[in-house]
């Protein structure tokens, strides 16, 4: 039952867990961004008149949140490679997340959009604003600050199951640790230090996401009440 | 390499799947049960507890699940425990699914109107009288949709439980792949069956969302 922690070799190999902590933020980075466009493409084509559209979005939503992260990951990787196309295990992790996050981020943006009032709109389309006008400044960003919370919290569990693409060898934090690990046979300090350094990532990733919201939403900074 | 899809296979991949269930459910009981005493403390007068249960749930959130799998697999076998796969995918299921529910769940007890607690204060019901026969039973039934709806994550996060050679439906999958190796055709019949498994909970989860909203009314 003797247990001793030795943290020493863990810690002396910072300059790699600060490696993978970095791409372990990157990806998160790339994920957010793109998903965050196919998400309002989603949500705008799943609200839309076209029901062909709708349907599909409405399948791929459906489809990936009832699905694994780690099955889905093996099937963009594998699904590409009986392509004939060869992507580095980086990229693959990236796309599988985007696709991952894109599904959720539709399902809150349409919540969001739904939200509006419609008397908002039609007091809009009363002042003589253009469309573009009304959707951009009535609908699209009153929509984004209501459902900023639920967003940021869902690119915070994003950047934790990221750790999944490890499956796949792409060079991210948990990978590190795998590879620490089984240098070191000091798996369990290891893999403290490890879950340490993500709580440390999310606690960084809702600062960031706080300040953010800070800065796109003057309405609620200058009031300080949601919307 | 060797041979087609078979029969057999098929079984294989069933008996997966019973496991997946399995897993499932020992995780929604195990985390169910701790995440219940979570939600309390988070709701309770001492002060101390509402911080230690806090401190659980923020460090538990802040961790990616495969790294908790990890830590419970390698981290029993270093204090010298010969640790089954099984026992620590479950012991990493139910402390990840407790932290969440037992956040979601203190989100339903605080949503039952305030007017209810200071009613039930009025009658002179002590505070676990209170708990047991005014808030609780009210805070189940705001609470049975987003219940059934992280059903699907468990469902989904089983599937990590395969990395520390946990044989449920994506283990299988792969023990397949390494003899057969066709992964896309495998892999896709896992995806649909991981769907057929969660999409009727999904559907569940919202029309019990929808019936919740109609009655609100008579809540409030």
């Amino acid at each position: 039952m003797g247990l001793e922690l030795d943290f020493s070799v863990v810690l002396d190999r910072w300059q790699s867990l600060l490696d993978g902590a970095a791409l372990t933020l990157e990806l998160a980075f790339i994920a957010v961004i793109c998903g965050a466009l196919i998400g309002a493409l989603g949500a705008i084509g799943r609200r839309g008149g076209n029901v062909l559209i709708a349907r599909l979005c409405g399948a791929y939503v459906e489809g990936i949140r009832n699905t694994p992260l780690l099955v889905q990951i093996f099937l963009v990787y594998f699904g590409l490679s009986s392509l004939g196309l060869k992507f580095s295990a980086f990229t693959v992790a990236a796309v599988a997340l985007t696709i991952n996050v894109g599904a959720y981020t539709t399902e809150i943006m349409r919540a969001g959009f739904d939200s509006i009032h419609k008397g908002q709109i039609e007091a809009a389309e009363g002042l003589g604003l253009s469309k573009a006008q009304v959707y951009w400044h009535v609908v699209l960003w009153p929509a984004i600050e209501r459902v900023y919370p639920a967003l940021t919290s869902q690119f915070v569990l994003l950047m934790l199951a990221s750790s999944v693409t490890s499956q796949i060898s792409a060079e991210e934090l948990t990978a590190v640790a795998n590879y620490i690990q089984s240098e070191t046979y000091r798996s369990f300090e290891t893999y403290i230090v490890v879950a340490l350094i993500y709580v440390v990532l999310s606690f960084i990733m809702r600062l960031g996401f706080w300040l953010l919201g800070l800065a796109l939403f003057p309405r609620r900074r200058r009031l300080g009440t949601p919307l | 390499m060797g041979g087609t899809l078979n029969l057999n296979h098929l079984l294989f991949l069933g008996h997966g799947a019973l496991w997946t269930i399995g897993l499932s459910v020992i995780a929604l009981i195990g985390g169910g049960a701790a995440g219940f005493l979570i939600a309390l403390c988070r709701v309770s007068p001492s002060r101390l507890l509402r911080i230690l249960a806090a401190t659980y749930v923020q460090l538990i959130q802040g961790t990616p699940l495969l790294v908790i799998m990890f830590l419970s697999f390698f981290g029993l076998a270093a204090i010298g425990l010969n640790i089954s796969p099984l026992l620590a995918a479950g012991a990493s299921m139910t402390i990840f699914v407790a932290a969440y529910l037992g956040e979601i769940w203190r989100g339903c007890i605080e949503a039952v109107p305030k007017p209810q607690w200071e009613a039930a204060e009025g009658l002179a019901l002590s505070r676990s009288q209170r708990m047991v026969k005014v808030i609780l039973p009210q805070a189940i039934r705001i609470a049975t949709p987003p219940t059934v709806g992280f059903m699907v994550q468990i469902i989904k996060n089983t599937s990590l439980a395969s990395v520390v050679g946990f044989v449920e439906l994506t283990r299988s999958g792969q023990i397949i792949n390494n003899s057969l190796f066709e992964p896309f055709l495998i892999y896709s019949i896992i995806a649909l069956v991981y769907f057929s498994l969660c999409y009727p909970l999904s559907r569940l989860s919202r029309r019990l969302e929808r019936t919740a909203l109609q009655k609100k009314p008579a809540l409030a």
